[in-house]
C-alpha cells in the first residue's frame, strides 16, 4: 500500500491579473509540438511550458510539489503527456477545483495522484489569503482532509480517492491492476 | 426506476451484469471498438509491448488504428509512430486506416463500424462525436487504450445525465455549427463538466447526420463526456444504406428516466455565431465582428468536414474570389467526402476561388499541418479549438463554413 498522506510545497496557478487559471487545456500544459516523445524523462521539460508565467515551471518545481488550479483543468486533448509530464518533474499532486473528464482518467490509470476540492480554490483564490505558494500542505488522499503543515485542524476537505483510484495508485499503474471479479 | 440514453448503453455493455448504472457508480464496461490514432497510438503500442509481452490485443477484429493527424507524416518522429503502429498491427492482425483514410472517427461511421448503442473508445479527445449517431464514444489517453486494447473492457464512473431541450428550428444563416456555439456561449466550457448530455425538440429531430456530427463534436469544449442525439429514424437509414444486414440498436431513455439537469433554449431567431479567442466559449454575434480582417480561412475538422460543409462553402464562394492577401484552405474529413467533392464539381468551384485544398484528414487542428498562422494574424477556423498556440501564434476564430468562406472572399468577419 503506498503513502496515504501525500505532502509537499504548493504552486498556486494564477494568471497575470493574480486570478486563479480555469479551463487550462492540455495544449497549455504540453504543447502538441512534442506529442511525437514517447520517453517520460524528456517530458518534465515541457511541462506547463505554454501556460503564461509558468513557461519556465520545470526550473523552479521540486520533487514533491503540489500544483493548485481551478475549474476543468486538463480540458482538451487526450495526450497521456500532459499527466505524464509531471509524473516526470515528480510532482506530487494536483488539485483543482474540478478536472477535464478526459484528463481524469488518464491521471487515475497512471497512478497519478489528483484530487477535487473547491474550497481550497477558495481559500487560494486570493493572494494573501490562508493559502500562499510555497505553504507546505498535508493531503490525506483516503479522507480528502487538508491541512497545513505542523497544524492539525483541517483547512479544506477535497473529494477522498474513490475504489479504483485507489487501487490503480496502489498498483503502480491500470496495467498492474487486477480487477475485482465480484 | 428508468434510464437516461448511457445509462441504457451502459447496462447493455456490463461485464457484471447486475451492477447498478447509477450516476457516480463504477461499473466495467464491454468496448464494442477499441481505436489508436497515429497521436497516442505509437504509445499505445509502447505500452502494450512493455506491460504484455508476447501477448495479443482482445479481440483483433473490434480493434483499429486510424491515421490522420499528420497524414502522411511530414516529421521524421511521425512517421516513426506511424510506422510502429503499422508493424504492430500487421502482426497482431489489425486492421489500419492509413493516411489516406481521414479523420478516424469519421471513418469509423461512415464504414458503419461506429454503430447506434455501442461503445467506442480512442486515442482521439473529441471521439465523443459518436454521440451523434446515438452510441458512446470516449476519448482516451494512450494508457487507456492500451488496456482497452488488451482487455477490451475498462472501468467507467457512470455520468450524471443532463437533457438540453431545443425550441425552434435552424434558419439560414444560422447553421448546426451556430447552435453548437450558442450551446458553449450558454453553458460555458465547464458548465457541462463531466455530464452525458442528451439533446431533444424539433431543431434536433430536424438534424442531418452531418448537422448531428458537428453538434457531437463539440462535446469536449463543453466539458461534456458525450453529447448524444437519440437515435432515430433516420439514424437507422443512415446506417442502413452503409450496409442492409447492419444489426444495431436505437436506444432512447426511458420516459421516467433521471436527469441531473434540465434545460430549455430557444433557437427561434439564432444568428451566425462566432468564439473569439482564446475559448470556444467566448462567443459573439458575428455581426459585431465586422472590424476583424481576416488573414487566415481554414474549413475542414472533425467538426465540420463534412461534404455537405463543403457545400455550403462552395455555394457561398462561387463566382466569387478569395481575397489575394488570404490563405484560404480546405481539407476534407475523409476519402469519401472528397470523392464527393470531385464527383459533383464543388472542388472546382472552390478551387477557381482561390481555396488550397489539401488531401484528407485533420489538417488545420493536430499539427498545423496545413499552415498555422504567425504573430497577430487571424485566422477564421471551423474547427473546434482556439486555444493560444493552438493553430500558430496568431488568434483563431471559431465559425461555420458559411462565416469561414464569406470572411475569405469579404476579408473580414462576415456572413453575407
Amino acid at each position: 500500500m503506498k503513502e496515504r498522506v501525500l505532502s509537499g510545497k504548493v504552486w498556486i496557478l494564477r494568471d497575470p491579473d493574480g486570478n486563479i487559471y480555469n479551463n487550462i487545456d492540455t495544449d497549455q500544459i504540453y504543447h502538441n509540438n512534442y506529442l511525437a516523445i514517447t520517453d517520460i524523462a524528456q517530458m518534465g521539460q515541457y511541462a506547463l511550458g505554454n501556460l503564461k508565467g509558468y513557461e519556465q515551471f520545470h526550473k523552479f518545481v521540486k520533487k514533491g510539489d503540489i500544483i493548485i488550479t481551478g475549474k476543468n483543468f486538463g480540458a482538451g486533448s487526450s495526450r497521456q503527456q500532459a499527466v505524464d509530464c509531471f509524473a516526470a518533474l515528480g510532482v506530487s499532486l494536483i488539485i483543482c477545483e474540478s478536472i477535464g473528464a478526459i484528463y481524469k482518467r488518464n491521471a487515475i490509470n497512471s497512478g497519478f495522484p489528483i484530487m477535487t476540492c473547491p474550497e481550497i480554490v477558495k481559500l487560494a483564490g486570493e493572494p494573501g489569503l490562508k493559502l500562499k505558494d510555497g505553504d507546505v500542505i498535508r493531503v490525506d488522499i483516503e479522507s480528502g482532509a487538508i491541512k497545513k503543515n505542523g497544524e492539525v485542524s483541517e483547512i479544506a476537505r477535497g473529494e477522498a480517492f474513490s475504489g479504483v483510484q485507489k487501487d490503480i495508485y496502489d498498483a503502480g499503474n491500470i496495467f498492474s491492476y487486477v480487477p475485482p471479479s465480484n | 426506476m428508468g434510464h437516461t440514453i448511457v445509462e441504457k448503453i451502459f447496462k447493455n455493455h456490463l461485464i457484471h451484469p447486475g451492477d447498478d448504472v447509477k450516476p457516480g457508480n463504477i461499473v466495467w464496461i464491454k468496448l464494442d471498438v477499441r481505436s489508436a490514432r497515429d497521436f497516442g497510438g505509437a504509445n499505445v503500442v509502447k505500452n502494450i509491448k512493455k506491460y504484455y509481452p508476447g501477448q495479443n490485443v482482445a479481440d483483433p477484429s473490434k480493434t483499429y488504428f486510424t491515421f490522420d493527424c499528420q497524414a502522411p507524416a511530414n516529421t521524421i518522429p511521425y512517421a516513426n509512430n506511424q510506422q510502429s503502429c503499422r508493424l504492430f498491427a500487421k502482426e497482431h492482425g489489425i486492421r489500419v486506416f492509413d493516411v489516406n483514410a481521414g479523420i478516424g472517427s469519421h471513418v469509423l461511421i461512415e464504414s458503419g463500424i461506429a454503430l447506434p448503442g455501442t461503445t467506442i473508445v480512442g486515442t482521439d479527445s473529441h471521439l465523443n462525436i459518436m454521440g451523434a449517431v446515438g452510441a458512446f464514444g470516449q476519448g482516451m489517453g494512450d494508457m487507456d487504450i492500451a488496456y482497452a486494447m488488451r482487455h477490451g473492457a475498462t472501468w467507467f464512473e457512470i455520468p450524471p445525465s443532463v437533457r438540453i431541450n431545443v425550441k425552434g428550428v435552424l434558419k439560414f444563416p444560422a447553421t448546426a455549427k451556430d447552435l453548437t456555439l450558442f450551446i458553449l456561449k450558454k453553458f460555458g466550457s465547464a458548465g457541462l463538466l463531466g455530464s452525458s448530455v442528451e439533446f431533444y425538440g424539433e431543431a434536433i429531430d430536424a438534424l442531418e447526420m452531418h448537422e448531428r456530427i458537428t453538434l457531437s463534436s463539440m462535446a469536449t469544449e463543453m466539458g461534456a463526456i458525450v453529447a448524444i442525439i437519440p437515435a432515430d429514424k433516420k439514424t437507422a437509414e443512415y446506417f442502413r444504406a452503409i450496409s442492409a444486414e447492419a444489426k444495431f440498436e436505437t436506444i432512447k431513455a426511458d420516459s421516467d428516466a433521471k436527469y441531473a439537469e434540465e434545460h430549455t433554449i430557444d433557437i427561434s431567431d439564432l444568428v451566425p455565431q462566432v468564439a473569439c479567442p482564446p475559448s470556444p466559449e467566448n462567443v459573439s454575434d458575428a455581426s459585431e465582428l465586422k472590424n476583424i480582417k481576416v488573414n487566415s480561412v481554414f474549413i475542414g475538422s472533425c467538426t465540420n468536414g463534412r461534404y455537405e460543409d463543403m457545400e455550403m462553402a462552395a455555394r457561398a464562394v462561387a463566382g466569387k474570389k478569395v481575397r489575394p492577401e488570404i490563405m484560404a484552405k480546405i481539407v476534407p474529413a475523409t476519402h469519401e467526402v472528397f470523392q464527393k467533392m470531385i464527383e459533383t464539381g464543388i472542388i472546382k468551384t472552390l478551387f477557381e476561388a482561390g481555396f488550397i485544398i489539401s488531401n484528407q484528414g485533420c489538417g488545420g487542428c493536430a499539427s498545423g499541418q496545413i499552415g498555422m498562422t504567425g504573430k497577430n494574424e487571424v485566422q477564421i477556423s471551423t474547427s473546434n479549438r482556439n486555444f493560444d498556440g493552438k493553430q500558430g501564434d496568431g488568434k483563431t476564430y471559431l465559425a461555420s463554413p458559411l462565416v469561414a468562406a464569406m470572411s475569405a472572399v469579404n476579408g473580414y468577419i462576415s456572413f453575407e
